[in-house]
């Protein structure tokens, strides 16, 4: 049931998420809050930062991070303080910590992996290559293709 | 009477499967002709019963027959004909019904086409093809049937979610089954040469017209979807990250990785087990992605199933068909015959770097997407990962991939040396520059990043020319020649030259629209004017609009360029009165190097959404009503889905190349030649 609840609010009315009266008035502010608030997720949505919901829990957060920005936080300072009253469950940048190393680092080690792996097929693969032709064979070879040209 | 004779053909398909992935598969193990040769006609006969079920239920929301409970469901009277037929396959049941209509299809395409296919592997593949079958018509008949009925019928249907009424919405699914589905042919071929123990380069001729076709399907369906985003979803974006989204890039990934390890194994006969791989991990990435769509377990705007038993059901299909397909695998595998050599700076060398980006790509995507699944299921933190996580490790996989795609091509077969491609590129690495350099000198946010992504849009793009160039030796013989060898050049080329280009055009899209979007929120009353990205906006007011089944409020912003009215733009909120639900359509006016965008909102002072009563923006129609406009210059945005189309096409050119048709070289069938190729 409270699924379809996310459903529907999803379903009336997708458009429409930071709204006019929102903003602040200083440019420079406002671009950071907006860059913060794609960090950020909207936890009663699915998938969505606050910056693209039109939730009110999401408007909620749109006015805290600006709240926060207007007091003078940093940048981490106000995703700090996000994180400290919802949880990492509302960075959509998970924090690297022990049980997301292998979310952060798996990627890279499969990389590593397969680099190596395709590394080594080719060392095993090249040791047993055959001598590669000489000049004059490559000379002979080419003036034949230009004939068939 | 249709419900009924739907539902009897669904049966009758399951019985065919059943005997097309027994009899034929057994004929192909005892060298029995006959029996083998069920295959054909029953293939055939699957087709034909699961097309006569879906045309069933076609037919029961075209007539809108409301004794069924699906068509109650999802269909209304007063909907326009269209999405009452796209509302067949706009849900669960009848989504499913059209995946196995795209199975059965593919077998039948395999049965009429693959005549030059050796009788044994043709015979393999079809059983293969319909044990699949099987797994998904049993999942319908048990699970999932769109033919239930109620009584007593209710007078009118509960409307299709009006997000999914919509053109590109209609025909994205079937598209994105064509893409998914069709990589179930390949896995069966792939099944199929492991039980014969048999791959060589006629098997990998073979695979890749089918794979080609899933790939471009898969690109199409899922640019369609990008699209459809764009524009019905309002917030001027067009790839969200959304697990959704990834199930259907992870298989498109794979498949383009296999698209070219197969050129390796066709042309020379090397990377014959990873291609096998590949074909398993393509259809393996699609059961994903069915599973997680289908089961619900991802609950997001596309996720229609929510019934927990046909999860389990798709894991059990997904288990055993990944599970088994990979055990025939490591049992087989290791008998393939290794076959030709080749240095690791060569074209078979790139196409190594090619594969193993593509599959870290693939890795991060699955691992992303399914990650906080994963720690949630093993009891740990509940954590979110979204686009900055994908922007930060997918990115910076792409742009080596990409700087090398125009290398690739250059290199030679076996061996070959890197100075002598550049010396064959530098053209296009000067113009590349000259790109940088332009963007930064015209660009006054200075955007280096963005200007850095433009040259490397146009290293792709000139790459691709470059090449092509050089094949018909454009400039450097009579125009005559050139003509020649240009009608005379591979289909096969044509369709590389052409997709590698439209992966620049796309990566422009990308490019412009992430750097250079315009965006403006603002109240507007009636006379405002305001201007956007160097365009002058006034907004007219307000219309009431009446819909066949929707009432909708459109705004009217007059859009003037160098004091002359460039546009009429008239984005809309519309109530969906049967569903219960509203939609945003945006306005959009593109030139294709740059969309504006509009979409209205709610006027000031709305309540909350969810109060009682008709809607704020249909009550509210007055002059002195402020409502929130947002309107976006997305720049270059249109190359985003134009370079998928190019892609498209690209695959397509290349699905024309006789070779695919003729089959494969004559000294080839025997295969167990050693290093045949050399």
């Amino acid at each position: 049931m409270k699924r379809l609840a996310f459903l529907l609010m999803l379903l009336t009315g997708p458009a429409l998420a930071v709204l006019p009266s929102e903003r602040l008035a200083d440019p420079a502010l406002e671009a950071r809050a907006r860059a913060l608030s794609l960090e950020l997720r909207c936890q009663v949505c699915q998938n969505q930062s606050i910056d693209d919901s039109n939730a009110p829990l999401a408007a909620d957060l749109r006015r805290l991070v600006r709240e926060r920005l207007v007091a003078g936080d940093s940048d981490a300072g106000v995703l700090d303080y996000v994180v400290r009253r919802y949880g990492d469950y509302v960075l959509l940048r998970p924090p690297m910590r022990e049980d997301t190393a292998l979310l952060w680092f798996g990627p890279l080690a499969i990389l590593i992996a397969g680099g190596i792996g395709a590394f080594v097929y080719l060392r095993r693969r090249k040791l047993t290559v055959e001598a590669a032709l000489t000049a004059e064979e490559e000379a002979r070879l080419k003036a034949i293709v230009e004939r068939r040209e | 009477m249709a419900p009924e004779l739907g539902h009897i053909a669904l049966i009758l398909a399951l019985c065919v499967a059943l005997i097309q992935s027994v009899l034929p598969l057994a004929g192909a193990q005892a060298r029995d002709p006959a029996l083998m040769a069920t295959a054909k006609p029953a293939a055939y006969a699957q087709f034909f019963l699961v097309a006569l079920a879906f045309g069933c239920l076609i037919y029961s929301f075209v007539v809108s027959d409301f004794t069924v409970e699906n068509v109650v469901r999802n269909s209304h009277s007063a909907k326009p004909m269209l999405y009452k037929v796209s509302g067949a396959w706009g849900n669960h049941e009848g989504s499913m019904v059209l995946w196995a209509l795209i199975l059965a299809l593919f077998g039948a395409a395999v049965a009429a086409f693959g005549r030059n296919l050796p009788p044994g592997l043709k015979a393999r593949t079809l059983s293969i093809q319909a044990m699949i079958g099987v797994a998904f018509l049993a999942f319908i008949v048990f699970t999932s049937n769109p033919f239930n009925r109620v009584f007593p019928p209710p007078p009118d249907g509960q409307d299709l979610n009006p997000l999914l009424q919509d053109p590109g919405l209609a025909f994205h699914p079937p598209l994105l089954y064509l893409g998914y589905v069709g990589f179930s042919i390949v896995f069966a071929f792939a099944m199929a040469a492991l039980i014969e123990g048999r791959v060589d380069a006629a098997w990998a001729r073979w695979v890749r017209p089918w794979t080609l076709a899933a790939w471009s399907a898969l690109t199409g369906g899922i640019a369609l979807g990008s699209w459809w985003a764009y524009y019905e979803l309002g917030w001027g974006g067009w790839w969200f990250w959304d697990p959704v989204e990834n199930a259907s890039f992870m298989p498109w990934l794979v498949g383009a990785a296999l698209l070219h390890s197969a050129i390796v194994a066709e042309k020379r006969d090397a990377l014959k087990t990873w291609t096998i791989l590949l074909a398993i991990l393509a259809f393996a990435l699609s059961l994903v992605g069915t599973f997680l769509v289908r089961s619900g377990i991802l609950t997001s705007v596309h996720a229609f199933a929510v019934d927990p038993k046909r999860g389990v059901f798709i894991l059990a299909i997904l288990i055993i068909a990944v599970g088994g397909s990979l055990a025939l695998y490591a049992w087989r595998a290791p008998m393939l015959k290794a076959g030709g050599l080749f240095q690791p700076i060569s074209r078979e060398g790139g196409l190594v770097l090619n594969n193993l980006l593509l599959g870290t790509a693939t890795a991060t995507v699955f691992i992303g997407t399914l990650y906080p699944l994963f720690l949630e299921a093993i009891g740990g933190a509940k954590v979110s990962v979204g686009p900055p996580f994908f922007n930060a490790t997918f990115v910076p996989l792409m742009v080596p991939l990409l700087i090398a795609v125009s290398f690739g091509p250059m290199m030679g077969w076996k061996r070959a040396e890197l100075g002598a491609v550049f010396q064959r590129l530098w053209v296009a690495l000067a113009l590349s520059l000259g790109v940088i350099l332009l963007t930064l000198a015209v660009d006054k946010t200075r955007h280096v990043l963005a200007a850095l992504a433009m040259g490397l849009a146009a290293w792709l793009i000139f790459g691709a020319l470059i090449e092509w160039a050089e094949r018909v030796k454009l400039f450097r013989a009579p125009l005559a020649t050139v003509w020649s060898r240009a009608v005379n050049l591979p289909r096969a080329a044509w369709g590389m030259t052409i997709a590698h280009a439209g992966l620049g055009l796309m990566v422009l899209g990308i490019t412009g629209s992430t750097a250079w979007q315009t965006e403006v929120i603002r109240l507007v009353r009636a006379g405002d004017a305001f201007d956007v990205a160097g365009y002058s906006f006034v907004f007219k007011g307000t219309q009431r609009q009446e819909g066949p089944n929707f009432i909708a409020t459109r705004a009217v912003f007059e859009v003037y360029k160098n004091e002359r009215l460039y546009a009429v733009m008239t984005p809309e909120k519309r109530l969906f009165p049967a569903a219960g639900s509203t939609t945003t359509e945006a306005s959009i006016r593109t030139n294709l190097l740059a969309d504006l965008y509009a979409t209205i909102g709610d006027p000031e002072g709305a309540g909350q959404p969810g109060a009682a009563g008709p809607p704020a923006f249909l009550t509210q129609a007055g002059q002195d009503v402020a409502w929130t406009a947002r309107i976006y210059h997305n720049p270059l945005v249109p190359w985003v889905w134009l370079g998928a189309l190019v892609m498209m096409i690209g695959a397509g050119v290349s699905l024309t190349d006789r070779r695919h048709r003729v089959g494969a070289p004559q000294r080839l069938p025997q295969a167990a030649l050693p290093t045949a190729a050399e």
